[in-house]
């Protein structure tokens, strides 16, 4: 009976291999790095804790894990309300649905880079419809090359743009999957609008928006395409996310043992966060 | 409290109707008394949930008039009709406790929390849902459930009338009839009008007072379970209530005399048309073995509780015999001895005897 346990190694192992190589092995060296100094030349010192230590004491790291902060907690304020609020509005039935759902569907599926090479042009001063309209038409100064504030409302509204409907797709498959008795026994009890939303649709829809926002934290904790090709982290360093600062340190300036134990306590950090948010809910639950 | 009265309700889903077929409800009229016990019985498809809905005001009918009393609901939303209705599945909300579930209907009407709570208290006692009012009620199996959603129907004071769309779908059978005849005792507590819809002629017969037999969108006959049992006006009524139903065998009328295979068949009374597709309908508990009789050849026997159930054949058609005592073996020969009094002619479906007094 041994060797017909060992036979299930086979068929595990294509998938060990896929994940060794994209995972294991790359974290393994990244583990390798954060503990080491190089100068080159393929020659290593042990450098034990110290990159770590630097990076924590590091005003720069704390500036950068700030704006993430800042950027992820805005984005889950605007994007779960909007989302859950224009799934409410999407129609249940008839045509509507699959144009509501196409249309919905679209942001989701244009390349991340080119989500930021749109909103670049969309938003240049002189050409872009945006810029032009705000700087020309409504003679509102925006440019974001210049404004933090102007960078940062951009970068918001993108990410809002290409996001929500994500939220607002889970959302509307959650809605969908509430039989209309529960409606109708809501008009019976006299329930208001605001009743039947906070103890009908919200309660029903409390899982997906669970796994909706799991999945918009991790991702906009870890946004690095689109920020970088629409501002690549400025005016100065205001759109300088922890992704685009990682990515300074490690290629800009190729210090390999500093930017491998940032991207280990990044690394750290939003694993803790969706590991807790995620017991909360699952507690919750229960 | 209300009179409920039905006026010529007459529905259809579609936008435009034009033919008979698009209709679900067909002409129906029907009354229901304040405190009655009713049930709508049919099989799948035959509309009573949609009559129901109309009732509730979750569908205003294509034609007719829903009356309450003397006033014309027909246009009013279910929250201004002060009904309640119970569905097949349990419709609870999840997050509440059970205490804030029964609260639900009363906080949405701005009750003062002390009558809330008086109120809750004595529905929860009724339901024997005390133990449970403090506990989130999506962690309660299905018959609590449903107990919850009858609480929420009984706790508004001066409802009009409760509903119940085949509420006991989802219950185990050992609590169906628990849950029934708690039913049965609440009506009897409380005096509402009770309309229960069903499928299950058990369910019906045993809770109703009055049972509304419906088919393809009509109301076949109203009445009593016993009068349903004893003298169905309808052939389909005779074969749906009963288990097994009605014999339903075809017949020859000739001067006034109906004829079974050239029998000659005494019946309850005098026939009142007789023109038309003719049928004899006599139930399987009327018929005997006697020495003359129709003769007719034994084709099996089980047991059925107390009794016996035989089927017999007379010329290829069958005719079920329910007898008391030990059946008589396949293929034996017997006579049939049909009980006049119960025996029935229909013609064209309906029937077309008259009942000698």
């Amino acid at each position: 009976m041994k060797t017909q346990n060992q036979r299930a190694w086979i068929f595990v192992l294509p998938v060990l291999l896929l994940v060794a190589f994209n995972a294991l092995i790359p974290l393994m060296t990244v583990i390798n790095y954060s503990v080491q100094e190089t100068f080159g030349n393929n020659q290593f010192f042990w450098a034990g804790l110290r990159w770590f230590e630097d990076i924590l004491r590091s005003e720069r790291f704390h500036a950068a894990l700030g704006r993430q902060v800042l950027f992820t907690i805005t984005i889950l304020l605007i994007e779960i309300p909007l989302g859950v609020i224009i799934a409410l509005s999407m129609p249940r039935q008839g045509i509507g649905v699959s144009l509501c759902l196409v249309l919905m569907a679209l942001p989701l599926l244009i390349p991340w880079n080119v989500v930021g090479a749109m909103w670049n042009i969309f938003t240049l001063p002189q050409i872009g419809l945006l810029g032009w309209v705000m700087n020309s038409l409504l003679g509102i100064s925006y440019n974001m090359t210049v404004s933090p504030v102007a960078a940062w409302i951009t970068i918001i509204v993108m990410d809002v743009w290409h996001w929500t409907s994500l939220v607002v797709l889970l959302a509307y498959a959650g809605l969908i999957s509430i039989p209309e008795a529960y409606y109708q026994a809501a008009r019976i009890d006299g329930a208001s609008n605001w009743a039947v939303f906070r103890y009908i649709q919200l309660p029903k829809m409390k899982k997906v928006l669970t796994i909706a926002i799991l999945l918009r934290f991790m991702d906009s904790f870890n946004i690095y395409t689109e920020p970088f090709v629409l501002t690549g982290g400025g005016p100065g360093n205001s759109t300088t996310l922890l992704s685009i600062d990682l990515v300074k340190v490690a290629l800009g300036q190729f210090d390999l043992g500093p930017a491998a134990a940032m991207s280990l306590i990044y690394f750290v950090i939003t694993l803790a966060v969706s590991w807790l948010f995620y017991t909360l809910m699952a507690k919750d639950e229960q | 409290m209300a009179r409920v009265t039905l006026d010529n309700i007459s529905h259809s889903y579609h936008a435009n109707p034009s033919r008979d077929a698009d209709y679900v409800l067909k002409n129906i009229n029907l009354s229901w008394i304040d405190g009655g016990a009713y049930a709508l019985l049919g099989p799948s498809g035959c509309g009573k949930s949609t009559l129901l809905n109309i009732v509730s005001g979750l569908l205003i009918p294509t034609k007719g008039q829903v009356r309450f009393d003397e006033n014309d609901v027909t246009r009013f939303p279910p929250e201004q009709r002060n009904i309640a209705q119970v569905f097949q599945f349990p419709v609870i909300y999840d997050t509440l406790t059970v205490f804030d579930n029964l609260a639900f209907p009363l906080r949405n009407l701005g009750l003062p929390e002390n009558s809330i709570l008086k109120r809750v208290t004595e529905i929860a006692t009724m339901l024997e849902l005390e133990s449970d009012l403090s506990r989130r009620s999506a962690s309660l199996a299905a018959d609590k459930k449903q107990k919850i959603s009858m609480g929420r129907g009984l706790v508004r004071e001066d409802v009009n009338i409760i509903m119940f769309d085949e509420p006991l779908t989802v219950i185990d059978p050992e609590l169906k009839w628990k849950l029934r005849s708690k039913l049965k005792e609440l009506h009897q507590e409380i005096k509402v009008t009770m309309v229960y819809v069903t499928h299950d002629q058990t369910e019906a017969l045993t809770f109703a007072d009055q049972v509304v037999v419906m088919q393809d969108g009509e109301v076949i006959q109203v009445g009593k379970p016993e009068d349903l049992f004893e003298r169905p006006l309808h052939t389909f009524v005779g074969h749906f209530i009963g288990s097994p139903g009605m014999n339903i065998l075809p017949c020859d009328v000739k001067d006034n005399i109906a004829l079974f295979f050239g029998y000659k068949l005494q019946l309850e009374g005098p026939i009142l048309k007789s023109t038309g597709h003719c049928e004899i309908g006599i139930r399987p508990e009327f018929i005997r073995f006697g020495t003359e009789g129709i003769p007719a050849i034994v084709q099996r026997a089980s047991d059925i509780g107390q009794h016996t159930l035989v089927q017999t054949v007379v010329n290829n058609i069958t005719v079920n015999v329910i007898i008391k005592g030990p059946p008589p073996d396949p293929g034996a020969e017997v006579q049939l001895c049909f009980d006049p009094a119960k025996t029935r002619l229909y013609i064209d479906r309906r029937i077309a005897t008259e009942r000698l007094q």
